[in-house]
This record gives structure tokens, C-alpha cells and sequence, in this order.
């Protein structure tokens, strides 16, 4: 699973478009993160502003 | 506001890919709905906002100051040791305003019949025996169900609403550009020209932009990409926008961010009753990321192919496979090429990128942004031993 900071995520929605497994959804409370999350860190590497990181 | 409970054709999204379906659709008389989920179409922007004026002819439109925040009379490309190359011309394009931009696409789709309705999102896709068949829209906490004989998914890079209907748009993450930017005002800048900033170090699998607003106001952003990339697109900007005196005391107006499809074109955009349109489709240019015409485009095909369908009675993926091949012939083919290209770009260290700013010119530039001229960078590339199998993929 991964989580957002919420003072730093714009909302752009890239890493929802990056995802494999298709784990994350935005809504205007930001970004979430379904059980169908495999930690790749590929949203982690992503993010244009450094809101993503691993939360295991 | 919304009133009826079923449409020919629903189109999810606002921007310019779905007011391109929008006016295509209902310019040839079917009942559409578009709706974005947003409550203000055309913003939260994740764009440049850079038009040029071949892009506007190829959407069929005419110029109108209403969005126009700045005519562009010259573009000046950067090495990474600093040498430039400059691209002059009498009207080049404009950077535009997207929140009016989109608007006032999104009004020629109302003009055209459309219904439009913002801050109301398709919150699911509904299907009958598998197969899409409506919406559930969502608004002011209310939600309902709308049928429809076609689904436009023109949400975004994300596409929410494609992969509810089962189409699968993921992208490589080497094929999406992370972006960050400010719109910057108080600054120094040449208020005519757009600079573009090339290197390893500055933009890695990317490039800095300036598109001038203004006198002293401009959209200032980066694109970098993975694997290149070491660090966040914001802390790139942010560590090069330190190194320029005209713009490190600027002030900030806007900042955005935003993925950026530069890849991972789509042979199959459609399902049954269903097609894709815009960043959800992939529909931008691979080698500037530039998508405003793109999107307009692939929505207009989408929108022309949905009103044949009806006419004809057959909304089968079979059948809207006519816009598969319609986009493929018209833009895929030419952004593939540009694609080959791209994966060129990226290869160059900051030596040959500089080297090769000692022989092309701006025209040229511009021609390979177009998918033209290719054969002269091939020939360039073969100098080097290093990149003759680069070379190669231009041929």
C-alpha cells in the first residue's frame, strides 16, 4: 500500500495513470489505495512532487 | 441541466477531446451528453498552454482573442551548454488561457446541440450481459442512471472511466512524463519567444519550458521521466529556476502538475458500445508532449465515427473499429514515427546534444516535431560510432 501526503499531492492523477494494477483512484480528498496495491513503487518514482511513499 | 434519462452518445470529460466528440456528435444530430467531473472546465490545467497555429488549423478553428494570452513570433531551443537554436516566424501560435480555451470549445459544443454539465462525474460504467450500456452519474450528492448506445472516455491521463468499461490505458511508466509548473510572474523573460531548455542535467527524458503570458508573466515547467530521472520533476524546476536571476525572485501565480502521455499509442482505442479519446487514449505528441490539437482530433474522429454507428445501427467494436483505423491513418502513423524519435532523443548524452545544436537548425527543429526530416538527423547520427544503431530508428 502506499499513502499521500495530502499538503504536497496536486491532484494531477499521473500516478493513477501509471498504475499496473490499477490500485489507485483520485477523488478531491486526493489520491487512495486499494488492497490490489503490490508496492511497486512505480507511482513512488512518478509523482511530480514527491507526495507517494510506502506505507507498509 | 441534465434532463432526460438516455443519450445517444455520453462523453466523460471536458477538455478538448471530448468537446471534439461533443461537436462532432451533435453536429450531426444525435442527443449528447458531455460532463466533467470538475466543478470549472479547463482547470485545474496540466498544460503548458502553448498553441501553435498549425495546431489550430488541423482543428479546423479560427483564432479568437478571447483565449489568446500571447502571440509567439519565435522559439529558442537550448543546449545544454547553452547555445541555442532559434526557430523565427511572423505568427507562430499563442499561448493560450486553457480555462477560457476549454470553455469556449466546451460552448461550440452547447452551440452545436450538446448538453454540457460540469461538476458531475460518471462515478460508474454500467454494463448489460457485459457490455457498456450507460452511466451512473454523480452531482451535488445526488446520482442517477443515464443509458447511452455510446461511451466517450475523454477523462484524462488517468482514465477512470476506460478502465470501468474494461479497456486497459496503463501506461509504461517510460512512457509517462512526470510535470510540474509554475505560472510565474514578476520575471525576466523574452515576452515573445518560447524557450525550451534540453539536458541530462536540467530535464532529464524531458525538457524546461517558458511560454510567455505576458510582459513579465509565463508559464514556467518541466517534464522529466523515469529511469532518467533522480529526483522529483518539482525539485528539478525548482534547483534550475535557482540558477536563472530573472526568475528566481518571480512570484507564483499557479502550480501544477500533471502526467504526460509521451508513448504507449493505442492500437485498439474501442469495446463494444465504447471508445477512448485524448490523454486517455494517449493522444499527445511524443516528442513535446503537446496535446491540445491531438486530443481535439481524436475526439473529433470518435464523435464522427459514434454518429455513423447510430446512423447505421451498429455500435459493435467491430464497427467503431472505423475510428481505430480513421486516428491510425490520420495521426497514429505520424506520432509513431515521432514516437522512434523519442527514443532517439533520449539516448543522446549532453556532448552530442550540443554537438548536434551545431548543425541543425530551428526549421529543422520544427520539421522533426512534425514527424518531417528525419533523413538529416539520421545522417548526423551516423558520424558517430556510438549512434549508428540510433540512427537506424529514424530510417
Amino acid at each position: 500500500m502506499i499513502k499521500t501526503d495530502p499538503e504536497l499531492c496536486l491532484r494531477c492523477g499521473g500516478c493513477v495513470g501509471v498504475c499496473p494494477q490499477d490500485a489507485l483512484s483520485l477523488s478531491e480528498n486526493g489520491i487512495s489505495c486499494s488492497e490490489k496495491c503490490t508496492s511497486c513503487r512505480i507511482c513512488v518514482n512518478f509523482c511530480p512532487v514527491g507526495a507517494i511513499e510506502l506505507d507498509d | 441541466m441534465i434532463d432526460m434519462k438516455s443519450y445517444d452518445v455520453v462523453i466523460a470529460g471536458a477538455g478538448p477531446a471530448g468537446s471534439g466528440a461533443a461537436i462532432a456528435a451533435a453536429k450531426e444530430g444525435l442527443r449528447v451528453l458531455m460532463v466533467e467531473k470538475r466543478q470549472e472546465i479547463g482547470s485545474p490545467k496540466r498544460c503548458g498552454e502553448g498553441l501553435s497555429r498549425s495546431s489550430l488549423e488541423r482543428m479546423g478553428l479560427e483564432y479568437d482573442p478571447v483565449w489568446a494570452r500571447r502571440p509567439i513570433i519565435g522559439t529558442s531551443v537550448y543546449a545544454p551548454n547553452g547555445k541555442y537554436v532559434r526557430y523565427d516566424g511572423e505568427d507562430l501560435g499563442w499561448v493560450v488561457e486553457r480555462k477560457i480555451f476549454d470553455k469556449w470549445l466546451a460552448e461550440k459544443a452547447a452551440d452545436a446541440g450538446a448538453r454540457v454539465q460540469a461538476r458531475t462525474e460518471v462515478s460508474s460504467v454500467l454494463k448489460e450481459d457485459g457490455i457498456v450500456s450507460g452511466v451512473k452519474l454523480s452531482s451535488f450528492g445526488n446520482s442517477w442512471d443515464v443509458k447511452c448506445r455510446i461511451l466517450i472516455a475523454c477523462d484524462g491521463v488517468e482514465s477512470k472511466v476506460s478502465r470501468m468499461a474494461g479497456l486497459n490505458t496503463t501506461l509504461k511508466p517510460t512512457d509517462l512524463v512526470a510535470g510540474f509548473q509554475y505560472e510565474m510572474a514578476g520575471i525576466e523573460i523574452d515576452p515573445d519567444r518560447i524557450e525550451l531548455y534540453f539536458g541530462n542535467e536540467v530535464a532529464p527524458g524531458g525538457y524546461v519550458w517558458i511560454f510567455p503570458k505576458g510582459e513579465r508573466v509565463a508559464n514556467v515547467g518541466i517534464g522529466v521521466r523515469k529511469p532518467f530521472a533522480r529526483k522529483t520533476a518539482k525539485e528539478y524546476l525548482d534547483d534550475w529556476i535557482r540558477t536563472k536571476p530573472g526568475l528566481k525572485r518571480g512570484s507564483v501565480l499557479e502550480a501544477n502538475s500533471g502526467g504526460v502521455p509521451v508513448g504507449g499509442l493505442m492500437e485498439n482505442m474501442v469495446l463494444d458500445n465504447f471508445m477512448a479519446a485524448g490523454d486517455a487514449a494517449h493522444h499527445v505528441n511524443p516528442i513535446h508532449g503537446g496535446g491540445i490539437s491531438e486530443a481535439y482530433v481524436g475526439g473529433r474522429i470518435a464523435g464522427e465515427v459514434a454518429a455513423e454507428a447510430i446512423r447505421e445501427g451498429d455500435t459493435s467494436a467491430a464497427f467503431l473499429d472505423r475510428y481505430n483505423k480513421r486516428w491510425w491513418d490520420e495521426r497514429g502513423k505520424k506520432l509513431e514515427k515521432i514516437f522512434r524519435l523519442r527514443q532517439v532523443a533520449e539516448r543522446l548524452n549532453d556532448d552530442e546534444l550540443n554537438w548536434l545544436a551545431e548543425y541543425l537548425s530551428g526549421e529543422d527543429l520544427v520539421n522533426f516535431s512534425k514527424s518531417k526530416g528525419f533523413g538529416k538527423l539520421a545522417k548526423l547520427l551516423i558520424k558517430k560510432p556510438r549512434l549508428v544503431t540510433l540512427a537506424r530508428k529514424l530510417m
